[in-house]
């Protein structure tokens, strides 16, 4: 008699039962979108990190930012020759820097790998190549013909010429001609441990040709270049790559899961060291814990344990994101949450203000029911049952709307910036993740990250939009039922029309 | 046996105390017939709902068997109303969604029938009010007098020991009125129920061996010397 009166009652009042029904729907599908769209931005969070850290760091550990003292100005200065005559010879100069000047003891990653709750811990060096190339020509002094005390002669002149040949007792030469041509290539190395790739990184490449390294390449002249970088400079495995005049075979070609990393060139960390001229020094320690949920008490535990380091967790780093990434994801935390609880409360008071009322409606139904002898948890039962199949009648309709939601915003994409606040070089909260890319000229565009926005719809979340369902229409039914239950059989005799 | 001693009902509406019934004494008999009457608002209905259970008096004793319906739990007085008071109400008050034999099942259900059992009681009980044909249809599909004959269906189906009627020809014309009478004294005989109606209509009141008329909340019975059995 449940399942027949419930089928009657709803197909009798089908317009109050969808009315209930698409409140309830409407809240739901809208918690489905805000939890799915939500979802995705945590995803792209954690990519624009990934992209930063590898897959599996927890936090780095780098030095803690120093004022430049002396000569630290970390600016990069090279030394030409002025060629006599008139060479054209092409000059060369590599200027190696680590991204940021802050570095760290190698010894220090084997203390961090010791301290309570650290799974593992490996160093990295990065460095910045700056190689300048190209060559002076000479200028040519001219004299004013007119004078007859000058005479031509010839001076060597900086670019674009300046002063110098004889400067004669009467009218100065004029110098035409003359200047320099030189190209500026900066690019990215970074030293990595090759007996633990699986963190650091390489953690977030692919080995899409040839090899990585082995563990027993800890000193090889090999080299692991990205491939942006070997597409641009046309190297492929087997070639040979020259930095500050050292020759590296590139063994293999890395594409990194993140279109945003910023590394060009991967070498043995010792090699890196090398070229670095920073023997047992690393720039960054990246850490992985051994419980994801300890990481605060790790980050703590490091640097009460290490001074002198400042240490970077995913959670520091997310807030340094900003831009429409950040943006969208706080309007999805914030305002899409009340958003969803004010839409999704209005349609909880909605459906259990017209059940309340159809209860009111039908005194004389349920006042009868009594009179017959009906207890008054069966009359209540009969109500809740309508009302929970109105929820999940809602329920589906909004796991269906939400569902349509979610995948128009995965269809269309919207593009998503993130700027990432000091990175690269261990600026202060980010610690000099293994990009910072390309030097100084590539510094601003390699912290900004364009991101495609998804909405991955869980099964958690279809089960809370179910689970919410229920409760909506158990809401409504409780508050119908408790007024049906209330009603005194008597009321069905005084309510005659 | 009904014994109703010194039964008052008071209701209060805002500031205003009005009372329905005023000390009523009554006793009915197993397999009495009393019709109740008199002026709109003098307490019948309220009298019903007393003597059913519907409702608890204010002071004084209901007692059915022994029973005093007046402080019993609502459990019990719901139970009691299950299995033993089948109601007819002017109204009909049949669930409008449910067809003519599942209004008649209704009064099975808290009695715990199992489903087969209930539709072939239930049919069985349209049938006896000669509504075989008319299993499946729901309310709207029914004139009046075939709606109240589901309505004697669905309070005779559980085979109860009183038969309370208000107004139960109320909204009929005068020729259903006769037949749907002639049906309830056919069924209270055939059943030995003890049978209590409220009208206002004198020319059924005429017809009842006991009348209690009702006025001001106040009781008087008259036993019918002109009433042919």
């Amino acid at each position: 008699m449940f399942g027949i009166y419930l089928k009657r009652e709803l197909s009798r009042r089908k317009k109050a039962a969808l009315v209930i029904a698409m409140g309830l729907a409407l809240g739901i599908a809208l918690v489905i979108t805000v939890s799915s769209v939500s979802a995705g931005m945590q995803q792209a969070q954690e990519k624009v990190l990934q992209s930063l850290y590898g897959l599996g760091t927890d936090m780095t550990v780098t030095k803690a930012r120093s004022a430049p003292t002396g000569n630290q100005s970390g600016r990069p200065s090279f030394d030409f020759d002025a060629s006599a005559n008139d060479s054209t010879e092409t000059q060369s100069s590599d200027r190696v820097t680590t991204q940021g000047g802050q570095t760290l003891k190698s010894a220090l990653v084997t203390e961090v790998a010791a301290q309570k709750g650290v799974a593992t811990a490996v160093g990295a060096l990065s460095l910045n190549v700056t190689k300048v190339d190209g060559s002076f020509t000479q200028g040519k002094a001219k004299t004013d013909t007119s004078s007859p005390s000058s005479s031509p002669s010839s001076g060597q002149g900086g670019p674009g010429g300046g002063q110098g040949g004889d400067t004669g007792s009467t009218a100065p030469p004029e110098i035409q001609g003359g200047g320099a041509s030189f190209d500026v290539n900066s690019y990215s190395v970074t030293g990595v441990d090759v007996t633990n790739q699986e963190l650091g990184p390489l953690a977030t490449t692919t080995i899409t040709s040839g090899k990585t390294f082995t563990t027993a390449q800890t000193d090889a002249k090999v080299a692991v270049l990205s491939t942006s970088y070997a597409k641009e400079n046309k190297y492929t495995v087997g070639e040979t790559v020259t930095i500050s005049g050292t020759k590296y075979k590139v063994i293999g070609i890395a594409t990194p899961e993140s279109s945003e990393a910023t590394t060009d060139v991967y070498l043995p960390l010792k090699q890196a060291q090398t070229l670095g001229d920073s023997a047992n020094l690393v720039s960054t320690i990246y850490v992985q814990a051994t419980d994801s949920k300890q990481i605060d008490t790790v980050k703590s535990t490091i640097q009460k344990n290490i001074p002198g380091t400042t240490v970077t967790t995913s959670a520091d780093l997310a807030e340094t994101v900003s831009g429409s990434l950040s943006t969208a994801s706080n309007l999805a935390t914030s305002v899409g949450k009340w958003l969803s609880i004010a839409v999704l409360a209005a349609a909880f008071l909605v459906a259990a203000l017209l059940t309340s009322s159809a209860v009111s409606r039908r005194v004389r139904e349920f006042g009868t029911l009594k009179a017959l002898g009906w207890p008054s948890r069966r009359v209540t039962r009969q109500v809740v049952g309508e009302s929970v199949v109105n929820g999940l009648l809602g329920g589906a309709l909004g796991i269906g709307l939400g569902l349509v939601a979610a995948y128009a915003v995965t269809t269309y994409s919207p593009k998503l910036t993130a700027q990432l606040g000091n990175t690269g070089g261990g600026g202060s909260g980010m610690g000099g993740g293994p990009g910072g890319g390309g030097g100084p000229g590539q510094q601003s565009a390699a912290n900004t990250m364009e991101i495609a926005l998804s909405a991955p719809v869980s099964l958690t979340t279809i089960a809370l939009a179910a689970g919410l369902a229920i409760t909506g229409g158990l809401i409504a039914g409780a508050m119908g039922g408790w007024r049906a239950s209330r009603m005194r059989p008597a009321d069905a005799l005084r309510s005659v029309s | 046996m009904y014994k109703l001693t010194g039964v008052s009902k008071r209701y209060t509406r805002g500031k205003e105390t009005v009372e329905a019934l005023r000390g009523i004494d009554l006793v009915i008999e197993d397999g009495d017939q009393l019709v109740i009457q008199g002026p709109t608002g003098g307490g019948k209905s309220t009298l019903l709902q007393m003597i059913g259970g519907l409702d608890r008096p204010t002071e004084g004793s209901v007692q059915l068997d022994g029973v005093d319906l007046a402080s019993i739990s609502e459990a019990r007085l719901t139970r009691l109303r299950a299995e033993k008071i089948g109601i007819i109400f002017q109204a009909f008050n049949l669930i409008p969604t449910l067809t003519a034999q599942e209004n008649v099942e209704t009064a099975l259900v808290p009695l715990g029938v199992k489903p087969a059992e209930r539709r072939e009681r239930a049919a069985e009980a349209l049938r006896s009010v000669g509504l075989g044909e008319r299993l499946s249809h729901v309310p709207t599909e029914l004139s009046g007098g075939q709606q109240q004959r589901v309505a004697i269906a669905r309070a005779l189906v559980k085979k109860p020991r009183v038969l309370l009627a208000d107004e139960p020809t109320g909204n009929l014309d005068e020729g259903t009125r006769d037949d749907i009478m002639a049906l309830l004294e056919g069924l209270w005989r055939e059943h030995g129920l003890t049978f209590v109606l409220v009208t206002h209509d004198s020319s059924i009141a005429r017809r009842a061996p006991r009348v209690a008329t009702i006025k001001a909340g106040q009781l008087t019975v008259t036993d019918q010397d002109q009433y042919v059995s």
